[in-house]
């Protein structure tokens, strides 16, 4: 048995991925110390209040309270990382071809549940994946893109709801798009702690792949030839 | 480890695949942490920087007048706050900060004290601001903090009024002042956005005079900025070229332009 390099993830892709996650954290922070001056959302039905956003404790816990002024500043700084990286990103992976990898087909829906019944354990096996990444991988990663569009669009009609009046009707008014610019937040938070746990548990090789960029695949074949070196 | 530090300068094609998949990470490693080492200083320094007096450092100030470069571009008489229909006001309204309104205060002797230009000052009641014409306005008033509340304000056109005035001069200066009668509590607004079309001098809440707690005799509505721009009980009113002073903005590090 040998093993051999095979190229997963471009330079490219690699930078945008961890040039966004201090990014997205920094305005998920800021965001946070913004939320804290009026913090009226939660889920619940009726008088019942499920899951309040969010109790003191947790606030007091990341020294949340009174630094509106100091969340707003930095929100409108690394807005521009965000937004200036999200961009590149979606036009690198158009010119260079990448979104065929990334964009789900129509099989993508039906596999998707598949990996997710396998994934917990229900389904023995997972449909095969073609590519770099699996139905599920497809869906959320070019989920996770419109959702950055999300943003940056609801951003926009609650930055500047006069000037961009027509944005913030788009999207139901001023207070529903900052509900939905919340609501696109706590689904990055989702996403993070499931990346984290799919990360985890996918291993080394895969994580190795998303610094080196490329996975060492074992074969059994005749021995192989390494790709050329540049 | 003698033999790794001789594959680093090998060629891939002296090397086994092992050797090469080591290499490769090793040095793929080194730049990651050399990028993310690289974030946390740049982090660092910017946490680091010492602040003026309103909490905020010069690179942040900066970065925020630059936005206020770029989005100043959208501000036009022509972009308007949507405006709603009256049965849609709330009644009461919201009240919000009393800052400026704690001195006691005597309403029959108010005055607003207009400084020209010139240095003479002009002393008008709130009968002289009545004669002029009234605009009533129906908004989404947006508070700092993040709620907002749609109200109903009457008052003269605060574009109108400089007009009326002959108030040319000021109008052409960069920017607008206001402050309290105590002077505890003071605005400053570049002018494009304080002779918008919607930007009134109020004295009108719900049709009612204002109440004390909203800054009776009158206040400032700006529905181009956030509610702590429009100022309740205008005192002295100037202008200048220069940023002229914002009590948020100067103390409490929040943007100074703060426009919506």
């Amino acid at each position: 048995m040998t093993k051999k390099i095979v190229r997963k993830h471009p330079l490219a892709i690699r930078w945008f991925h961890w040039f966004n996650f201090p990014v997205l954290g920094i305005m998920i922070w800021s965001g946070l110390l913004i939320y804290w001056a009026n913090d009226v959302y939660k889920i619940g039905f009726g008088d019942r209040t499920l899951l309040k956003f969010f109790p003191d404790s947790f606030y007091k816990a990341l020294n949340v309270p009174f630094r509106l002024s100091e969340g707003m500043a930095y929100h409108f700084i690394f807005m521009w990382l965000f937004f200036l990286n999200g961009i590149a990103y979606v036009l690198y992976t158009i010119i260079s071809g990448e979104w065929r990898s990334l964009v789900p087909n129509r099989r993508s829906f039906k596999e998707a549940w598949q990996v997710l019944l396998h994934d917990v354990r229900i389904r023995k096996t997972a449909p095969p994946v073609q590519g770099k990444y699996n139905s599920a991988q497809k869906i959320a990663y070019t989920a996770i893109i419109i959702m950055g569009i999300g943003s940056v669009l609801t951003g926009l009609a609650i930055y500047k709801p006069v000037q961009l009046e027509w944005l913030c009707t788009l999207f139901g008014g001023y207070k529903m798009a900052r509900i939905l610019h919340f609501a696109l937040t706590i689904g990055y938070v989702l996403f993070f702690l499931i990346h984290i746990i799919q990360v985890l548990l996918a291993g080394w090789n895969n994580f190795r792949a998303m610094i080196t960029g490329f996975e060492v695949k074992k074969i059994n074949e005749e021995p192989p030839v390494d790709e050329p070196e540049k | 480890m003698a033999n790794f530090f001789k594959n680093l300068f090998t060629r891939n094609s002296g090397l086994t695949t092992s050797q090469v998949i080591e290499k490769k990470t090793v040095i793929s490693f080194f730049f990651f942490f050399l990028f993310m080492g690289g974030a946390i200083a740049g982090w660092t320094w910017l946490r680091r920087q010492p602040s003026d007096s309103g909490k905020t450092s010069s690179p942040i100030r900066s970065v925020l007048d630059v936005n206020e470069k770029i989005f100043d571009g959208l501000l036009s008489d022509k972009h308007l706050a949507k405006e709603y229909p009256v049965s849609q006001a709330a009644n009461p309204a919201r009240v919000n900060g009393d800052l400026g309104l704690k001195t006691p205060f005597d309403p029959v002797a108010w005055k607003m004290n207009v400084i020209k230009a010139s240095g003479d000052t002009l002393k008008l009641n709130l009968d002289d601001l009545k004669k002029l014409p009234k605009t009533e306005i129906v908004f989404n008033f947006k508070c700092i903090e993040g709620w907002s509340q749609v109200t109903h304000w009457g008052g003269v056109r605060f574009s109108a009024f400089m007009k009326a005035y002959g108030l040319d001069e000021e109008a052409a200066m960069k920017y607008l002042g206001l402050s309290t009668p105590d002077k505890q509590y003071y605005v400053g607004i570049d002018m494009p956005s304080a002779l918008h079309p919607q930007t009134l001098l109020c004295y009108e809440l719900n049709g009612q005079p204002l109440p004390m707690n909203q800054g009776y005799p009158l206040r400032l509505i700006i529905p181009v900025k956030y509610g702590v721009k429009s100022l309740k009980r205008i005192g002295d009113m100037y202008f200048s070229n220069q940023r002229t002073p914002d009590y948020w903005s100067d103390k409490k590090g929040y943007d100074y332009y703060s426009g919506l």
